[in-house]
């Protein structure tokens, strides 16, 4: 295989990873400016939307003031961002369409279905009462590609470079979520356990579609910080969790070094990140300072996708 | 215009032998039916991603060729006559090229003036004295036609460079087989659908000698935003080919490679689908990024095969055009059977002066220009755009050939007003390797505005389906 196809099926999977999780984050954003109480914290709720989507910096490039309206339109529509759903969207097709050979059609269908559909829809017509329906369509067209990709791929080198694109998406978010909440919407003392407290975890975990998932878990009524937390990092049984989708990360790194019979520093950074998460407890990670823990972590993952980048002759 | 050919009737509305069943089922067609076809196709096209990018249009970078239901029809006949005429012409630009980067006998002869060959940024000088193998130039040629009467076909142009639009023969053929397959099984339609094996034993044939059973290819296309990307990833794909940018070759201790996920791979023929003058930095453009540095002299060391070879476009350029015929007589020996268009070259003060008093009557085309763009079409155009394009020509009449308003033949298309007469051309594809091979049918572009001559797709043209019936 190519180097740039290897390149451009990770990319590809990683795109739609991120439209999903910016579907997801815009769902949760929306949600709190609806509540009654929003109406003082409106600005500071679609802010920490802003900073976990990291597009601070490209929405205060072009606009001074928060609005609902201009949030959806930047984190939606906006080409001027890289991380709006329409980039998300069209970089990915435009991966997938640069390595159409390697892909099946039902994949390939799904790309560019959801690429026309999206380009049909005028801006100015998702209103907030529509955008709920829309972001549910970016979420299930995104779990349409990750069907067929499933569904429809051999379980080959192309499958895995596209499973390393989705991994290492989703860990960087979950991550980056956790640590917007944790260090950036850190409460004062006093606001600890407080409505506003308990409700911002709740979003977090909305966010990542875990908020019934864990109440099941922990038969637990209240989001608790320290169990959250535990959630997204450490429980495998979590599919957006750190734990999880490292499994994933190492599963697809050895599947690569078993077809081409080699292994690299890639494969063995992985296994040494997967290690650690496994044998991780909550208390140490506290204990050292949660956000230090995900900064490392945020780092670690990049390093790995600038390794298996260059490993595999990324262009 | 004269009289205009019907392709699917006599001038007496009689309908013509191999058209007697497609004229029943057109007439059979409610417009529901026929909207819901088309709709189908559509959706065919537009979930398969066949689009089509025109440049200068902004907010419809990519759109769909408008397809017509109603296919263009050969005999069996007709088709053998003109794939002869064809056969002529593609041998006879080989040998044509083999000789200008050989000995030149033709300009020796004076039948071509030198200036035109040796002065044309077309010549690659690079190329002189290189024979690739099998002597093979043009491999995959796409010669434009276009018919005026029951028995004359005139070509176009001969498009020896990297001709596009095979991908379209092959879709608008399945898009057919999905939509009517009636049709298909009352006719003996012969299939295009080989036409991707064929250009792969084609590619395999010229490999370099020391490439071995099985050489590999690769497909050299400039990237996602070329108006044709469509078709090379389809055309990778059918041939189970990778399909490369410049960025992913690269030439080392004498061969070119292929970077890969594991180990550089060998590659032996490219079928580049860039022009000459991006292939390769060091010998050609140096600000090429498309290309591959190296690879030209390793082409011409022999351990890769370039397909085309550069330096085929000195056959295609219009300027040479008006010399075909006399290249066909100097190779073969043999009368033209296919006839090329007069053609004023506006660059001689005769020619120039008969041209301007007669814009409105003529097709003026730029001599390095394609795919539509920059050409004035006297009979349709507005007297402004006659007197514009006037003061262009004036400016740089070399730049400039003049041809007569051909009466291109017409064909039953489906409008919006329903079944109506549009003019339509012909693209075969014509593959040289071990031997010529020619694919029963090509690409029929269709001019979908009434009375329009122009049937390039950057021009709002769409394409048909193109049959050839077997005995």
């Amino acid at each position: 295989m190519l180097g740039r196809t290897a390149s451009s099926l990770f990319w590809m999977s990683r795109y739609i990873e991120r439209a999903e999780n910016m579907a997801r984050l815009l769902e949760v954003g929306y949600r709190i400016s609806l509540m009654p109480r929003a109406v003082e914290g409106h600005r500071d709720e679609w802010l920490s939307t802003l900073t976990s989507a990291a597009c601070q910096a490209s929405y205060f490039g072009k606009h001074k003031d928060i609005t609902t309206k201009n949030i959806i339109h930047h984190l939606l529509f906006d080409d001027d961002n890289p991380s709006s759903v329409r980039t998300c969207l069209k970089t990915a097709r435009n991966n997938g369409r640069a390595v159409r050979t390697a892909l099946t059609r039902d994949v390939w269908e799904s790309l560019n279905g959801t690429w026309n559909e999206f380009v049909q829809i005028k801006p100015g017509s998702i209103t907030t009462d529509r955008l709920p329906g829309f972001l549910d369509w970016i979420k299930q067209r995104a779990m349409l590609f990750r069907g067929a990709l499933l569904g429809t791929m051999l379980r080959h080198d192309t499958y895995f470079f596209s499973q390393l694109g989705t991994f290492i998406e989703r860990a960087d978010n979950t991550a980056r979520i956790l640590d917007v909440k944790y260090y950036i919407l850190l409460p004062k003392p006093s606001d600890v356990g407080s409505d506003v407290d308990i409700q911002q975890w709740a979003t977090v975990l909305r966010s990542v579609s875990a908020h019934r998932s864990y109440r099941w878990f922990y038969r637990d009524s209240t989001y608790r910080p320290w169990l959250v937390a535990e959630f997204l990092i450490l429980r495998e049984e979590m599919p957006r969790s750190l734990t999880f989708c490292y499994q994933w990360i190492t599963r697809s790194l050895d599947g690569l070094a078993e077809d081409y019979g080699k292994s690299y520093g890639c494969q063995r950074e992985a296994s040494e990140i997967y290690a650690r998460l496994e044998a991780g407890k909550m208390d140490d990670i506290f204990q050292s300072g949660l956000h230090e823990f995900l900064q490392d972590f945020v780092k670690a993952n990049n390093q790995l996708a600038a390794e298996i980048a260059q490993t595999y002759n990324f262009p | 215009m004269g009289n205009i050919f019907n392709e699917m009737l006599n001038p007496d509305g009689s309908v013509r032998g191999h058209y007697s069943q497609i004229h029943d089922w057109v007439g059979s067609l409610s417009k529901a039916n026929v909207e819901r076809a088309l709709k189908e196709a559509e959706g065919i096209f537009r979930r398969l991603g066949i689009t089509f990018a025109v440049y200068g249009s902004e907010e419809a970078s990519e759109r769909l060729i408008p397809f017509d239901i109603i296919p263009r029809v050969f005999a069996a006949a007709e088709w053998r006559r003109l794939t002869i005429g064809i056969e002529q012409r593609v041998r006879a630009i080989n040998a044509f090229l083999h000789d200008l980067y050989h000995r030149q006998e033709i300009l020796r002869a004076g039948r071509i003036p030198k200036d035109i060959i040796l002065q044309n940024s077309a010549f690659v000088p690079q190329m002189v004295g290189l024979t690739p193998p099998r002597g093979v130039y043009a491999h995959i040629i796409g010669v434009d036609i276009v018919r005026v009467s029951e028995t004359e076909f005139y070509v176009l142009e001969d498009n020896c460079r990297t001709p596009s639009g095979v991908s379209y023969m092959l879709e608008d053929r399945e898009a057919m087989m999905f939509l009517f397959p009636d049709l298909f099984k009352s006719h003996r339609v012969a299939p295009v659908e080989n036409y991707p094996a064929m250009l792969r034993q084609t590619l395999e044939s010229v490999a370099p000698a020391g490439a071995g059973s099985e050489p590999t290819i690769a497909l050299l296309t400039p990237g996602i935003h070329n108006s044709a990307f469509f078709e090379h990833a389809f055309l990778a794909d059918e041939m189970g080919v990778e399909l490369c940018e410049g960025s992913d070759l690269f030439v080392e201790d004498g061969y070119l490679y292929m970077r890969t996920t594991q180990e550089p791979k060998r590659v032996d023929v490219v079928y580049r689908r860039i022009d000459d003058a991006y292939i390769d930095p060091l010998t050609f453009r140096p600000e090429s990024t498309l290309g591959v540095p190296g690879l030209f002299d390793l082409y011409r060391a022999g351990r890769v095969t370039l397909v085309n070879a550069p330096g085929t476009g000195i056959a295609d350029d219009k300027s040479i055009y008006t010399y075909i015929p006399d290249v066909i007589e100097f190779y073969t020996g043999e009368k033209p059977i296919l006839k090329n268009v007069p053609t004023w070259r506006c660059g001689e003060p005769k020619d120039l002066t008969y041209v301007l008093d007669h814009l409105a009557e003529l097709v003026i085309k730029e001599v390095h220009g394609s795919g539509g763009y920059g050409m004035l079409v006297g009979p349709t155009s507005s007297a402004k755009e006659i007197e514009d394009f006037r003061s262009r020509l004036k400016a740089t009449p070399k730049n400039y050939i003049a041809q007569p308003t051909l009466a291109l033949s017409a064909s039953p298309t489906f409008t919006t007003a329903g079944v109506a007469s549009r003019h339509i051309d012909l693209r075969p594809f014509v593959l040289t390797g071990e031997r010529v091979r020619i694919t029963p049918g090509g690409l029929t572009r269709v001019a979908l505005k009434d009375g329009s001559l122009v049937v390039n797709s950057s021009q709002g043209g769409g394409t048909k389906d193109t049959w050839v019936l077997e005995d």
